[in-house]
């Protein structure tokens, strides 16, 4: 399924269409959306490396540091120095408020630059969208020969952009990137319990596909909670389900379920284990009466003959009428009297209108 | 963080090994304070057998109260600072911060990042950059959360440019009760390795004074698994040092 995520983004919209755009949402009980998003960066790096892609670039925004974009580019096999014929980072990390530029110019700090193989650029307009939108536009243009190819758009954190700006110019922004025919597609990270639901619903419907990471273990509220299950909570920083939704063109939306873990060889994505049945099962609410027949109870339950049933296997039909044969009746007593009641019709009903007490005279 | 051999359970559970800068979060509430992980720290980067140079910001006491204190752990604050081992920014007497003339909350926090730049800048040893505390440091500075976490994550990038470590003193029960995304939980996001100093979950006790619980989260460039790890320890605070154990294990 997130093989699914990256070839959508990988083949982009068609002509005439808004560019796809994928949401990565994740919470601090499991922060691994990171993770989620590096997968995805590299899995389309390899593709526009290796031209499988409609794409032919990438610019990645990134609040993390472009060393360590590098290191990560590296580790997984790729190109670094060759890269920025098809990779162009735009650096939120290093100096996004110019803090540095400002001190440096005083003298105050000498400001040295990041030493990385990565063709970086400095974002200085974190607060001005129109100068954002330019950056990006132009770096796309500087890659793409003549002023062709389309190039992907990734963003490490969208919650950056929030913080220094309202919903409404990143959405607008966001929404200018996808109409724009340069762009094949587009994706972010947006850490949801850091905003505002509204501004999760408006990024929502600016994407065409959301993916949500949720913990594995679901912890109990309160931080003692949390402390007194320190295993449990380990498990939440490597392991995750990964809720998929995405839109179709005929508006229907399809939901998919995925764990992965997060290694060091990078993240692994398997179908929801059986655990999670388990746990399923185990959450039914417990009532003071039985809901469920064990095996023995189907058992003896399917045993039972019912009256009437004609099981048709060639033996003599028996209808039960009340009273045993006399055949299987016991000894008679010859010396004693016994009263002999016969019954006036089989088909008598117990719940008769006739009152049995009728003729007394009371 | 220094590579000597651990002395406690809580060096080796914060201490990542491979030598670079790591940014922890310490946070603590009203039950129980974590100040003294801070007194800790500091007594360990200040270890004679290290070249380890602290910038220590100061919010919440003057140098005497943290000099008298360390003395008594056996570090003399004032012989470490008169070496150019500690620079000790406090921000109620300091002055080469232009109290005078602060201008907004702004131009005292980017002056404050100034300062810390410079000296990870000038030093040529591993430097550890202390901040007692995150949310003294919102009500001094006048200034907004989101400005103070500008000012944090300035100081990330210089774990990464040069190495240095990074550890800062939150209040978490500040922040517990507010409705919108709070500086707390975005620093949580940023930062490698956070400690929470909490009361013991069992309840009150004589011999064990609370519980810490350290979370590992992937470091920077590190993609080691041993990264991703929670240690759960408790302490017992002495007149001169601070015994820590895993529960159950005292001795």
């Amino acid at each position: 399924m997130a093989e699914l995520i990256c070839r959508t983004l990988r083949d982009g919209g068609l002509e005439g269409e808004q560019a796809p755009a994928l949401s990565i949402n994740d919470e601090i009980d499991c922060s691994l959306g990171f993770c989620v998003f590096e997968h995805i960066l590299l899995q389309l790096c390899s593709f526009v490396s290796s031209q499988k892609s409609s794409a032919k670039h990438c610019v990645g925004r990134v609040s993390r540091s472009p060393l360590y974009c590098g290191k990560l580019l590296k580790k997984n096999g790729v190109d670094v120095a060759g890269s920025s014929k098809w990779l162009k980072v735009l650096d939120w990390f290093t100096d996004p408020l110019c803090w540095k530029s400002k001190l440096g110019e005083s003298g105050t700090v000498k400001n040295l630059p990041l030493a990385t193989s990565l063709s970086v650029t400095s974002c200085k307009s974190i607060k001005n969208k129109d100068a954002l939108l330019s950056s990006i536009l132009e770096l796309g243009k500087e890659m793409s020969l003549y002023g062709k190819g389309r190039f992907i758009v990734g963003m490490d954190s969208v919650n950056e952009m929030l913080r220094h700006a309202s919903i409404i110019p990143v959405s607008s922004l966001i929404n200018t990137l996808r109409s724009h025919d340069k762009i094949c597609s587009m994706f972010w990270l947006l850490h949801a319990d850091l905003q505002h639901p509204q501004a999760i619903s408006a990024l929502e419907y600016a994407s065409t596909m959301k993916a949500t990471v949720e913990p594995i273990v679901t912890l109990a509220d309160g931080l003692m909670a949390q402390s007194s299950n320190p295993s449990l909570m380990e498990q939440n920083l490597r392991r995750g389900k990964l809720f998929i939704r995405i839109k179709r063109r005929n508006g229907c939306v399809k939901s998919m379920f995925e764990e992965f873990c997060a290694t060091n060889s990078g993240v692994k994505f398997s179908p929801v284990s059986s655990e999670d049945i388990i746990t399923a099962q185990s959450l039914v609410p417990s009532v003071q009466f039985n809901l469920q027949l064990s095996e023995k109870e189907r058992y003896k339950r399917g045993k039972v003959v019912l009256p009437f049933e004609h099981q048709g296997n060639g033996a003599e039909l028996q209808i039960y009428n009340g009273r045993r044969p006399e055949t299987q009746c016991g000894c008679i007593d010859k010396g004693s009297g016994k009263i002999i009641y016969l019954r006036d019709s089989d088909d008598e009903l117990a719940d008769s209108d006739e009152d049995p007490d009728d003729d007394l005279d009371i | 963080m220094s590579s000597f051999q651990y002395s406690n359970p809580l060096e080796e559970a914060v201490d990542g090994g491979h030598g670079g800068g790591v940014v922890i979060l310490l946070k603590d509430c009203v039950e129980n304070s974590g100040r003294f992980i801070i007194h800790q720290l500091l007594k360990r980067a200040l270890l004679p057998q290290s070249s380890d140079v602290v910038v220590f910001l100061a919010f919440a006491q003057p140098f005497n109260h943290y000099d008298r204190i360390l003395r008594k752990m056996g570090c003399n604050l004032s012989v470490q600072r008169d070496k150019r081992r500690l620079l000790f920014i406090d921000i109620f007497s300091d002055d080469t911060l232009d109290k005078g003339n602060r201008g907004t909350g702004d131009d005292m926090i980017i002056e404050l990042y100034g300062k810390v730049h410079r000296a990870v800048e000038d030093c040529g040893s591993r430097v550890m950059v202390i901040i007692d505390d995150v949310s003294l440091m919102e009500l001094h500075s006048n200034s907004s959360p989101s400005l103070v976490f500008d000012f944090f994550k300035y100081c990330y990038s210089l774990t990464v440019q040069y190495g240095c470590s990074v550890v800062a003193l939150i209040h978490s029960d500040v922040y517990s009760k507010e409705d919108h995304p709070s500086l707390l939980l975005q620093l949580e996001y940023l930062v490698d390795v956070v400690i929470n100093v909490e009361p013991l979950a069992s309840g009150l006790a004589a011999d064990v004074h609370g519980q810490l619980t350290v979370t590992r989260k992937r470091v920077g460039d590190d993609f080691s698994e041993s990264r991703n790890r929670v240690h759960n320890l408790h302490f017992r605070i002495k007149d001169t040092n601070i015994d820590y154990f895993y529960p159950g294990n005292k001795n």
